[in-house]
C-alpha cells in the first residue's frame, strides 16, 4: 500500500517561510498540521503571521485527525505534465477541524470521485526534503 | 453619487490594436508601439502629448521602454496594476484617477504580449524550487498536488458551482457558443467564420474536469492601447468622447490569487459583487440599464458568476439566463460582442474595453443599438476591476 509514485523526475515544490514551515515539517512525520492561534485557538490555513481573527502573533499548531468530506474536486487530464501521472483527481477537503485543504486523492477512479465523499489522510514520501499529504475514500481505506 | 467622485471626469479618447494572431513575429515591445501608435492617431494626438502610463505588472515592456520608443516627452505618472488580468480595467481607473485629479493630462493604458508564441500561461511552468516568497509559499498549496494550471485553478470553483447550482455542463457551453457566434462576424477574430454549436462544446476534450478545450479562451499575441484624458479635452479631440462613467477594483474577503477556496461559497466571485456595488454606487445606472457587456471570460463557468455577481439575475439562476441566446446578438442581454477571448483574441482583457468604446461609438462589427452604457469587467478568480464606459 506505498501510495509513493515513481516520482524521479523533479517535483514542484512549495515556498517554504517562517509561517508555513511547522506544515512542511509535519508532513515529514507523517502528521497534518493545522495552525492554531495561541491566544483564542482560532484554526486557520493556509497559515499566516498572525490570527486575523484576535491579531495575536504567536501561533501554534494541532495535529489534524486526517479525516474529512470532499468539497470539491477537479480531474485533471491535460496538459500532462511530469511528474503527475494523468488523469490526477486533486481535492478539496473539509477537514472535520473546520478547516479545507487542497491535495491529491488516490486510488479512487474518476467515476466514482464525488463531493461530499468521506476521505483519509495518507502520506506520499517524495524524498528526503518533502513529503506530500495525500487523502484516500475512508471507505476502501477501512478507516 | 458622491461630489468629489472622479466619475464621468475623464474619457477614453482613443483605441489602438494590432492583429491578433499565434505567432506575432515582433517583439512584445514592438507590439506595443504599435498599438499606442494607432490608439494615439485615432484620438489625433501625438507621442509628445503623452505624460502618463498605466499597465499590468504581468506586462514585459516597461513604461519607459515605450515612452523611448514613440518618443514621448517627460512622463510625470505611471502605474501598475498586479494580479494578471484583474488588472485590465483598473489601468483605465488608474488612468481615469490620475486625470481628475490634475496628475497626468494624457495616459495611454496598454497591454502588449506574445502570449501563444513566447510566454504561454497555461502549460503550468511553475519553478520547481522556488525561491521562499510570499507568492511562491502561496502556490506551495496548489502546485506539489499537480494544480497547476489556470484551468484546473478555475475547475475547482466550477465544480462547486455546477453542484450548488444543478446545473450541468451545457451552461458553460451556451456562452462559448454566444462567444463564438460573435467572434464569427468580426474578421478581427482568430475565430472568424468558425462558429460552434453546444454539440461541438459538449463532444470538444477534456482539459480539467468539468472544464473542456471550449470553455478556455484561447492564447493569443498582440497588444491593444488605449487613450485617456479629461472629458473637456476629449470633446475636442478626433473621436466623440467615452466616458469613463465609473471604475473599481475589488478583492473580497480571504480573497487569493486564483485560489479563494476557503469561503464558505466557493462558486461564486465577491469580489466582483463589490466591484458591482462600487460601480451602481459611482453613476446610478442598474443593470437593466446596459445594452450590452463584454464580460471577462478566461474560463466560461466564471461568466455565469459574474452575470449573478453584477445583478443580471439572481444566484444560481445564471444556467438558466443564458439559455435561448438571451446573451447573443438579439438577445436580451448581448455579451462580447467581438467575440470575447473564447472568440477574438486573450489580450488579457484589454480588447474587451476596445470592445466597450466601439459600442459607445457606434462602430463596433457586431453594433448593438443605441447604446448608453457599457459594463466591461476585468480578470476574475483574482482581485479585479470593472468600467461603466457611456456617452459623453
Ligand atoms: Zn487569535
Amino acid at each position: 500500500m506505498d501510495p509513493h509514485h515513481a516520482l524521479a523526475l523533479p517535483h514542484p515544490r512549495p515556498g517554504i517561510t517562517p509561517d508555513n514551515r511547522f506544515f512542511w515539517d509535519g508532513l515529514r512525520q507523517r502528521e497534518l498540521r493545522i495552525q492554531r492561534c495561541a491566544a483564542c485557538h482560532r484554526l486557520q490555513h493556509p497559515p499566516a503571521p498572525m490570527c486575523s481573527g484576535c491579531h495575536g502573533f504567536e501561533m501554534e499548531s494541532i495535529v489534524a485527525s486526517g479525516r474529512g468530506t470532499i468539497h470539491s474536486f477537479v480531474i485533471a487530464e491535460h496538459p500532462a505534465i511530469p511528474p503527475f501521472s494523468y488523469p490526477n483527481l486533486i481535492v478539496l477537503v473539509d477537514l472535520e477541524e473546520g478547516t479545507r485543504l487542497v491535495s491529491r486523492l488516490v486510488d479512487v477512479a474518476p467515476e466514482v470521485v464525488a463531493i461530499g465523499m468521506a476521505v483519509v489522510v495518507d502520506y506520499e514520501r517524495i524524498d528526503d526534503e518533502l513529503t506530500l499529504h495525500c487523502f484516500r475514500s475512508l471507505e476502501t481505506a477501512g478507516g | 453619487m458622491a461630489e468629489q467622485s472622479f466619475a464621468g471626469r475623464a474619457a477614453i479618447a482613443g483605441i489602438g490594436q494590432t492583429e491578433f494572431s499565434k505567432r506575432s513575429g515582433r517583439s512584445e515591445l514592438r507590439l506595443a508601439c504599435e498599438a499606442t501608435m494607432s490608439a494615439l492617431a485615432d484620438a489625433g494626438l501625438e507621442p509628445g502629448d503623452v505624460d502618463g502610463f498605466a499597465t499590468f505588472t504581468m506586462d514585459n515592456n516597461p513604461e519607459i521602454e515605450l515612452a523611448r520608443a514613440i518618443g514621448a516627452g517627460p512622463l510625470r505618472f505611471f502605474s501598475r496594476v498586479h494580479y494578471g488580468g484583474g488588472a485590465a480595467c483598473a489601468t483605465v481607473m488608474q488612468a481615469a484617477l490620475a486625470v481628475a485629479a490634475g496628475v497626468a493630462d494624457v495616459v495611454v493604458c496598454y497591454r502588449a504580449m506574445n502570449e501563444r508564441s513566447e510566454q504561454r500561461f497555461g502549460i503550468g511552468a511553475i519553478p520547481l524550487a522556488p525561491v521562499a516568497t510570499t507568492e511562491t509559499a502561496h502556490f506551495g498549496w496548489y502546485a506539489p498536488f499537480g494544480l497547476l494550471t489556470p484551468a484546473s485553478w478555475v475547475a475547482m470553483q466550477a465544480q462547486r458551482y455546477l453542484h450548488d447550482s444543478g446545473a450541468t455542463t451545457e451552461a458553460f457551453g451556451h456562452v462559448s457558443v454566444a462567444c463564438r457566434r460573435h467572434a464569427a462576424t468580426n474578421p478581427n477574430a482568430w475565430f472568424y467564420e468558425r462558429p460552434i454549436t453546444l454539440a461541438d462544446h459538449q463532444a470538444s476534450r477534456w482539459i480539467v474536469r468539468p472544464l473542456r478545450l471550449l470553455d478556455c479562451c484561447q492564447e493569443s499575441d498582440g497588444a491593444v492601447a488605449v487613450i485617456v484624458t479629461s472629458t473637456e479635452r476629449a470633446r475636442d479631440l478626433r473621436q466623440p468622447p467615452v466616458l469613463v462613467r465609473a471604475a473599481a477594483q475589488g478583492a473580497s474577503r480571504d480573497q487569493q490569487m486564483m485560489t479563494s477556496y476557503y469561503r464558505d461559497d466557493i462558486g461564486s466571485l465577491p469580489e466582483m459583487a463589490f466591484v458591482a456595488r462600487q460601480l451602481y454606487e459611482q453613476c446610478g445606472v442598474k443593470p437593466h440599464e446596459f445594452q450590452t457587456a463584454v464580460i471577462y471570460d478566461h474560463f466560461t463557468p466564471f461568466v455565469l458568476a459574474q452575470l449573478e455577481a453584477f445583478g443580471f439575475c439572481r444566484p444560481g439562476e445564471a444556467p438558466e439566463f443564458v439559455r435561448d441566446g438571451r446573451i447573443e446578438l438579439g438577445g436580451a442581454l448581448p455579451i462580447n460582442t467581438h467575440g470575447g477571448q473564447l472568440g477574438e483574441a486573450y489580450i488579457h482583457g484589454m480588447n474587451g474595453i476596445a470592445e466597450g468604446v466601439r459600442q459607445v461609438r457606434g462602430t463596433a462589427v457586431n453594433p448593438i443599438r443605441g447604446v448608453e452604457h457599457v459594463l466591461v469587467t476585468a480578470g476574475t478568480g483574482v482581485p479585479t476591476s470593472a468600467l461603466v464606459l457611456g456617452r459623453g
